[in-house]
């Protein structure tokens, strides 16, 4: 018997739908479970996989896409959540996708939802042990920006050799006073491997650091999975005396709820060149903002 | 009473054959033979079993023709090759960096090691200078930068005392300290010898490996490159090997001299004794050659 039919027999797949549960289909779902699990037991290693192709183009979040759509099932709830917006059109389409493929519930609530896709944010809320954040990854090798070449990269991987990456760092203080690079900012993972944490912006990397919650990210067009198991080290790379330092946002507030603790955009009316600020996420904020409306005072007031 | 001296390095039958080679490589070439191409396989013996011991605070020079394999002893050594067979045994720890670079026995055969092993062993003990200094250096980085690369290996993390460490190191070499934040593409060619000088010095190595330093340099900058160098290496008191075809930087510089050809070393002994009283045929050809 074809392990196709033995699917058809034993799996999920039904007659009714021209395509299995999730869309992908078993085979390809246990290729990155597989691989999820050795990502989980390397933390912060790169695992080559199998990607399959889906009906969106790479590099639009297929990478974060497999990994939701295998390890999603029936009584999940999902939630997908681009720069931390519920509703910009990669988060939505995303999430009309998958609602599609699977019947799933989907929710903008962060505490509620058990598998959360995002593209460059970690949610502003805590998460707890029960949740799965899945991250979309553009370009998952860390040491990119200095080697060119991925045999080299793997190799300084393998030995752990990452002083041309420190050495970024130390030119980029003597070229501007402080280390410049935004989103994308290199961590050592369980003090051993160097790991891209996406275009995340500096602000959400301490969230990373002994987190109650499984992190997985998916890159689909470079076809590697990458995971931070829960309470795992997370340490962006610093010097003694050049301490890590995350976004300073001190004076500023979001326009809508008044938050001055969460990640703020910075909003430019171009017509009279005012900035403003508002929560980056944006479910978050309207927490907050019901929660002010039940009290009765509004800070924005 | 004589003290009893230990050598710091001590190399045994190093052979590095490039191509498939056969059991008759090293029979059949040499200097006996006028070529280091074997003529049954066709592989080429680029260095072939030189054996010598190297002593704390020595000057070893080695000369030859080109092509006869001096560079390639000294990077097989480095580990910037890999050797077909041979031994090499290394007996001292490192001085005074702040790594915890844990060194293997001194009894272990080095050209053995894993190449993370031999790579640290590199960082922390040995420093390099090339005659190409884009070999040695990262052209596009400030030369403050290129002394931290080697720091940062040797587990400095600490950007304030990296950067005293390099501008001391890079004031020890005579270059102006206020082209720390300079590339040194920006720099005359004595002046880049000199930044890698610095850098290979930076963590305190123990054998310094000279790699036709002056070659290519004009003749005031090149007094200027040895005087640093005797200067440094009295300072430090370091192991150093030169390699060079010159023999008057030879002469100036080293107190044992091995002469090779061919992939073979012909002859070896003291500097004076060599380029006064050479044995060899090569040898004699060698220094009666001299311009």
């Amino acid at each position: 018997m074809r392990f196709s039919e033995w699917l058809h027999e034993h799996g999920q797949a039904k007659k009714s739908r021209d395509y299995n549960f999730a869309f992908i289909n078993e085979a390809a779902k246990r290729e990155i479970r597989r691989k999820i699990l050795k990502a989980v037991a390397i933390p912060g290693y790169q695992v080559p996989f199998a990607s399959p192709e889906l009906p969106i183009a790479r590099g639009w979040g297929t990478g974060g896409l497999q990994i939701t759509l295998s390890l999603i099932g029936p009584e999940d709830i999902l939630k997908v959540i681009d720069q931390g917006c519920d509703g910009s059109v990669n988060a939505v389409n995303i999430k009309k996708f998958v609602g599609q493929v699977t019947g799933v519930s989907t929710t903008t609530d962060t505490r509620r939802a058990t598998i959360i896709q995002t593209r460059h944010r970690i949610p502003e809320e805590a998460m707890t042990r029960d949740q799965i954040l899945v991250l979309q990854v553009p370009f998952p090798e860390a040491l990119r920006t200095v080697e060119p070449s991925e045999a080299e990269t793997r190799r300084m991987h393998g030995e752990a050799d990452y002083s041309q990456m420190w050495l970024y760092l130390y030119e980029d203080i003597v070229k501007f006073g402080e280390i410049s690079i935004g989103a994308r900012y290199p961590v050592t993972v369980n003090g051993r491997y160097i790991m891209d944490p996406s275009p995340i912006p500096r602000w959400d990397l301490p969230r990373l650091h002994l987190a109650e919650t499984l992190f997985l990210f998916g890159a689909g067009r470079e076809k590697r999975i990458y995971a931070i198991p829960p309470h795992t080290r997370v340490e962006p790379l610093e010097f003694e005396d050049v301490p890590f330092r995350v976004e300073n946002f001190r004076g500023k507030a979001c326009r809508r709820c008044g938050s001055r603790t969460t990640f703020l955009d910075e909003i430019i009316d171009e017509a009279s060149g005012n900035r403003t600020y508002l929560c980056s996420d944006t479910s978050h904020c309207d927490k907050l903002l019901a929660q002010q409306d039940e009290q009765g005072d509004c800070a924005c007031k | 009473m004589m003290p009893q001296w230990k050598p710091v390095l001590i190399i045994k039958d190093l052979t590095k054959i490039y191509g498939g080679g056969c059991p008759r490589c090293l029979e059949v070439t040499g200097p006996d033979f006028e070529t280091n191409i074997c003529r049954h396989c066709g592989a080429v013996v680029a260095c072939g079993q030189v054996s010598f011991e190297l002593y704390p605070g020595e000057v070893l020079g080695i000369v030859g023709e080109s092509g006869s394999g001096k560079s390639t002893v000294v990077r097989l050594l480095y580990f910037d090759y890999e050797a077909t067979s041979g031994e090499l045994y290394f007996r001292d720890g490192p001085s005074g960096s702040p790594s915890q670079v844990q060194l293997p026995q001194a009894d272990a055969n080095l050209l053995t090691l894993n190449s993370f092993q031999k790579r640290q062993l590199r960082h922390v003990c040995l420093g390099m200078v090339y005659q190409n200094p884009h070999l040695g250096l990262r052209m596009a980085v400030s030369s403050g930068g290129n002394i931290a690369e080697r720091l940062i290996m040797a587990g400095y993390r600490h950007l304030g005392r990296m950067r005293d460490r390099s501008a001391q190191l890079l004031a020890k070499t005579e270059i102006p300290v206020e082209r720390l934040d300079e590339p040194p593409r920006n720099f005359s060619g004595g002046m880049r010898q000199r930044v890698q000088i610095a850098k290979a010095l930076s963590n305190n190595p123990v054998i310094l490996f000279l790699d036709e330093v002056t070659t290519g340099l004009d003749l005031s900058v090149q007094a200027r490159v040895l005087d640093l160098i005797r200067q440094l290496q009295s300072e430090f008191h370091l192991a150093v090997i030169v390699v060079s075809h010159d023999l008057g930087v030879i002469r100036l510089l080293t107190s044992r001299t091995m002469v090779m050809k061919c992939g073979r070393v012909v002859e070896s002994g003291l500097t004076d004794q060599i380029l006064e009283d050479p044995q060899h045929p090569y040898t004699q050809l060698l220094v009666s050659s001299q311009l």
